[in-house]
């Protein structure tokens, strides 16, 4: 097996940091395996960890009355959650294990702690959060236009 | 019927509609059928893939829709969507009854270009159904393509055409995703738009072609999401939409910039289209 | 146009012409007064034909003004064009019968039965828009054989034009004034003291075999000169112009240029000027059935690109602003008409100018876009 280092190197939101960097992350990183149907985490809790996927799929879910809907799934090589990074650090949803996962689980406040301490690092970590958020907002406003409901007729 | 077959054909024109036969009816969708048809007077309605043809309910209207059918043979094939007058009542045409067709028009997806390339098709929503008959052409002549991947997006699970041959497809050799906007815990597929599933896709993006159907809006996210990932718009092709009324060049409402939709398109290279595409209202 | 091809006849003798076409099994259709216009319909005698009126145009204005002599064609052009006679503004394209099982039977085509047609009286900028019709219509992929048919056989008497409108920009659009080609016969009225007469040019093998029943004479020098400088005077008369150097890259550089927003602020989007222009095609279909749904005819009538359903795709119209609706037809006009069909739309008539009910004159507003680059290119 790989180290966790060159796990996290191999994906996409890590990819440019230095071998130095990478080896201060891994250390606040373990591995973890999920069962199908297992919780990462769910809303309201406080939000301590993300989640970089490595295999299977992961669901962000919201809770109603009678019912459970799905945001949007995660894949392979992409990161769960945000939260850990701003207070007040609560998870925002659930997210659910769709198959088996395994994850890359990274402690936030080990990671907070040495941003703070090296802001060199602290600014990488922040771009590269900035860039995932980013493409998910986009994702998300394409989502609220409901664009499929005014097509075409065929 | 023979006598009236006659009747039916002296100098008819490309304005004039043949009458096909309904064959085959499946409700897709709540609001979109798939129709089967055959034409009264025996010919096969040749066409290539991404074309469309004029289909008519008489006395309805008339709208343009793609041809879904398969290029190889068989009968001629319209996924509709009940959206106004003709479309609802095309849908409604029971098998035994009779819908006019003009056509077939437009320019084709040039699959031949695409040939020892990955191909990337996405579709979103009913904008599959111009795509059909090229997953099935490239399916088909698969040996002479690189690998075949499908990415589908729709609003919801119960939204989604062609369902069942998904997984033939799937099992025939293509690579098939699809996601949705929103979906309870039944769905086991993605959630999220096209675009994400461009991010996941893996293929070589300096020979790689995309094929692209759907609304507007979801097609210019794509096309980003394809450029970043280093598929350039030269080899982005995309079927538009427009206001098509004639098929022939001829009534002027589907102006696209210096572009007629129903002769130039509606299958443009995408770098085509970009510059009159920015342009508000055009 | 060699000399020899050129001829009088005096204009005693002009109804002869209307003989000839009838014996030939001609319709004419020519310039007639009609509600204080001159529009073309069909004629019988040159006892039709606007003896002695002139039109005086402006932007936003038409009026017919008594002149002072009693020319045949001493007027400019009216709000008809020939037009009406490629793509008839409402035509039925077939009629059926519709079966128990929704299938059409004794679906018939319209009959091809048009008349054949004589078209006296078009004029240079006329001939090139019919010319450019012809390409739109018949040039393409698809041609509908009732377009074809509409086209076959018809014979077109040209008048050279001795006078230009203040709308007129002919000249600009190379387009005339004077026609060399597209007819059978070219007249010039030529009104001298004691003589009213006109020149004849022959354009084609039709057109000579018509010339040889009309009592003609060889022109002269002195008949040749006075058709010659009446061409001079429609030259000089051109009353606007329209810049067209690189007119195409100029208008697809300025899509967005605030002009367009000036110019919607007086557009009412009335669709006049696309109902005058010789050229403007654009036409909708739509199904008639009687109202036990057993007959069915389908329609096709002229339609505008300023009407908000025109560029209705579901969801909405691609062009909901006036704004956007007069960007593309003078962009139509202008420029993506030669990417779609090899040449301009506009063949400088000023129809445009003066049928619109608040004077818009796409002249002042090519003008005006150049300008804004001039401009532009001016600052620092």
């Amino acid at each position: 097996m790989r180290g966790l280092d060159e796990l996290i190197a191999a994906a996409p939101t890590f990819a440019g940091l230095s071998q130095d960097q990478l080896r201060l992350i891994a250390a606040c990183a373990v591995n973890e395996r999920f069962p199908a149907g297992a919780m990462l985490f769910r809303e309201g809790e406080a939000a301590e960890h993300f989640f970089l996927i490595r295999e299977g799929m992961v669901a962000l879910e919201v809770q109603a009355p009678g019912r459970r809907l799905v945001i949007e799934t995660l894949q392979r090589g992409e990161v769960v959650g945000w939260s850990w990074l701003f207070e007040p650090y609560r998870w925002q949803f659930d997210a659910r294990a769709r198959e088996a996962t395994a994850a890359v689980v990274f402690d936030g406040a080990c990671l907070r702690a040495k941003c703070e301490a090296d802001h060199e690092l602290g600014y990488q970590l922040m771009r590269r959060f900035a860039a995932a958020m980013t493409q998910r907002l986009q994702a998300t406003r394409l989502q609220l236009l409901d664009v499929y409901g005014h097509g075409r007729p065929g | 019927m023979g006598a009236a077959a006659e009747l039916t054909r002296p100098r008819p024109g490309p304005m004039v509609p043949a009458s096909f036969t309904v064959t085959g009816k499946r409700q897709e969708t709540a609001d979109t059928w798939t129709l089967e048809l055959e034409p009264r007077d025996g010919a096969r309605l040749e066409f290539a893939p991404g074309q469309f043809t004029m289909l008519s309910a008489f006395g309805a209207g008339e709208v343009p829709i793609s041809i879904s059918g398969d290029p190889g043979g068989g009968p001629l094939v319209h996924t509709v969507r009940a959206v106004g007058l003709a479309t609802a009542a095309i849908c409604a045409a029971k098998p035994g009854e009779a819908l006019g067709v003009r056509g077939p028009f437009g320019r084709p997806w040039p699959l031949e270009e695409l040939e020892g390339a990955d191909v990337l098709v996405v579709a979103g929503g009913i904008g599959l159904a111009p795509l059909r008959p090229a997953i099935l052409a490239l399916l088909a002549g698969q040996e002479r393509y690189g690998r075949l991947r499908l990415l589908y997006g729709g609003r919801a699970p119960d939204q989604l055409l062609y369902t069942a041959e998904l997984e033939e497809w799937s099992a025939r050799g293509m690579e098939v995703a699809v996601t949705v906007d929103s979906a309870g815990p039944e769905w086991l597929g993605h959630v999220g738009v096209v675009p994400r599933l461009v991010h996941r896709a893996r293929f070589d993006p300096d020979s790689a072609g995309a094929l692209l159907c759907g609304p507007e809006v979801m097609m210019r996210f794509t096309v980003s999401a394809l450029a970043q990932a280093g598929l350039t718009s030269e080899r982005v092709r995309a079927s538009m939409e427009r206001n098509m009324q004639c098929g022939t060049a001829h009534c002027g409402h589907c102006q696209l910039g210096p572009t007629l939709v129903c002769r130039d398109g509606p299958v443009y290279a995408w770098s085509e289209l970009e510059r009159w595409l920015a342009v508000r209202e055009l | 146009m060699s000399e020899s091809a050129s001829h009088t006849l005096e204009r005693q003798d002009f109804d002869e012409l209307f003989g000839a076409l009838a014996r030939r099994g001609y319709t004419v259709v020519g310039p007639t007064v009609r509600d204080q216009a001159i529009v073309y319909e069909e004629i019988a005698s040159s006892a039709e034909l606007p003896i002695g009126w002139t039109d005086e145009q402006e932007a936003g204005h038409y009026r017919l003004r008594r002149r002072e002599d009693a020319a045949l064609f001493g007027y400019n052009v009216g709000p008809h064009s020939w037009k009406r006679y490629q793509l008839p503004p409402e035509v039925r394209l077939w009629r059926a019968r519709r079966d128990a099982d929704g299938g059409l039977t004794e679906l018939e085509p319209e009959p091809r039965t048009a008349p054949r047609y004589a078209f006296l009286g078009a004029r240079s900028c006329e001939l090139h828009a019919m010319g450019i019709l012809d390409r739109v219509l018949l040039g393409g992929a698809h041609t509908d054989p009732a377009d074809r048919a509409r086209r076959e056989d018809v014979l077109v008497i040209a008048v050279q034009c001795a006078q230009a409108g203040n709308t007129c920009f002919c000249s600009s659009m190379g387009t005339g004034p004077t026609a060399e080609s597209g007819f059978d016969i070219a007249l010039t009225e030529v009104l001298e003291q004691d003589r009213h007469y006109f020149v004849l040019e022959v354009g084609s093998e039709r057109g000579g075999e018509l010339l040889g029943e009309l009592r003609h004479a060889p022109a002269g020098q002195h008949e040749r000169a006075a058709a010659s400088a009446a061409h001079d005077r429609a030259a000089a008369q051109m009353g606007r112009e329209l810049d067209v150097t690189d007119i195409r890259d100029l208008l697809y550089r300025n899509l967005e240029n605030p002009r367009w927003e000036e110019v919607a602020e007086r557009c009412l989007s009335c669709g006049n000027c696309t109902m005058v222009c010789p050229t403007c095609f654009c036409t909708s279909v739509e199904d008639v059935t009687d109202l036990a749904g057993e007959h069915v005819e389908r329609h096709q009538r002229w339609d505008s690109c300023f009407t908000v359903d025109y560029s209705h795709i579901h969801g909405g119209s691609v062009r909901a602003s006036t704004r956007s609706r007069y960007r593309q037809w003078m962009t139509h006009k202008l420029a993506t008409w030669i990417d779609q069909f090899g040449s301009s739309g506009c063949v400088g008539c000023g129809r445009c100018i003066a049928w619109c009910p608040v004077g818009i004159d796409i002249t002042e507003e090519a003008r005006a876009i150049r300008d804004s680059e001039a401009v532009g290119d001016a600052r620092p």
